[in-house]
């Protein structure tokens, strides 16, 4: 019986959208507001969906504790109360949510092995949310 | 085809112990919520079927029917419940998450008539909730 489980968590994080090989002006139009030099800041919300088979002796598809360390060691130490634009993640691509949830997938691909990774989906905004799957087409 | 999602809630209490664990391999792996008096949850069921659109009626289900089925087969037996000691899909199996959508999917399975049944997501909490679609 293969289940996903999904887990919510929150992190905040600054950014600048910014690319060295295009024009101020050419910065201004395709960033805008976001284009500010200074940056400005998210309250990000991720999930994380990890799939499996269902343990028989603990119903679980992985321990939640496993998962919870993982992203705590992985993600949020890593990017919560960050600028993102200083972190090596980012020194050759534009901070975009786009680029962070891959980003983040990589990232969980690599450290959390007790499941597989089906996806991330990150929310910038209320108002926006974006969602990798490692390539794969996501299921309704 | 078009999927529709109906939600609904329940509260229930449960614990997580494995009589083939020791004390101290429940308490490592389960945590508090090896706490045999039990804990409770406030739920959130969202059911989602398919099928195409009646071209009388504009329904993929009739919401109405839908709604009695999930009162009659999950929530009547789920709410206000405690899932080990009274639910009997849990008298051998713990009452995770993973295994509350599985044994709601179950309990559902074959009862629709028109749409087919999609996938079952249980919210244990707003930040932790499980899929399952069926598949083995």
């Amino acid at each position: 019986m293969k289940v996903y489980l999904t887990r919510r968590y929150l992190f905040s994080a600054s950014h600048r959208l910014h690319c060295d090989g295009l024009s101020e002006a050419e910065n201004e139009a395709t960033y805008g507001k976001c284009n500010n030099p200074y940056g400005h800041g998210h309250n990000y919300a991720l999930e994380v969906t990890v799939s499996g088979p269902v343990n028989p002796q603990t119903g679980m598809v992985c321990n939640l504790v496993d998962l919870d360390d993982a992203v705590q060691a992985e993600v949020l130490e890593r990017f919560d109360h960050e600028n993102l634009n200083t972190r090596e993640e980012f020194a050759a691509i534009v901070p975009t949510t786009e680029n962070l949830s891959e980003v983040i997938f990589n990232i969980l691909k690599q450290s959390f092995t007790a499941a597989h990774l089906e996806k991330v989906r990150l929310e910038e905004t209320m108002m926006n949310s974006f969602e990798y799957a490692g390539g794969a087409e996501l299921r309704i | 085809m078009v999927y529709l999602t109906r939600k609904c809630e329940f509260s229930a209490s449960h614990y997580y112990h494995n009589p083939e664990f020791s004390a101290e391999e429940n308490q490592r792996i389960f945590g508090k919520c090896s706490n045999l008096n039990g804990h409770g949850h406030n739920y959130t069921l969202e059911v989602t079927v398919k099928g195409d659109v009646d071209p009388t009626t504009g329904f993929v289900v009739d919401l109405k029917e839908l709604k009695e089925i999930l009162n009659r087969e999950v929530l009547e037996a789920l709410d206000h419940r405690h899932l080990n000691k009274e639910v009997p899909e849990f008298s051998q199996q713990i009452p995770t998450t993973e295994n509350l959508a599985i044994a709601i999917w179950n309990r559902l399975r074959g009862k629709l008539h028109v749409a087919k049944l999609h996938r079952v997501r249980v919210y244990e909490l707003p930040d932790l909730f499980v899929d399952f679609y069926g598949e083995t």
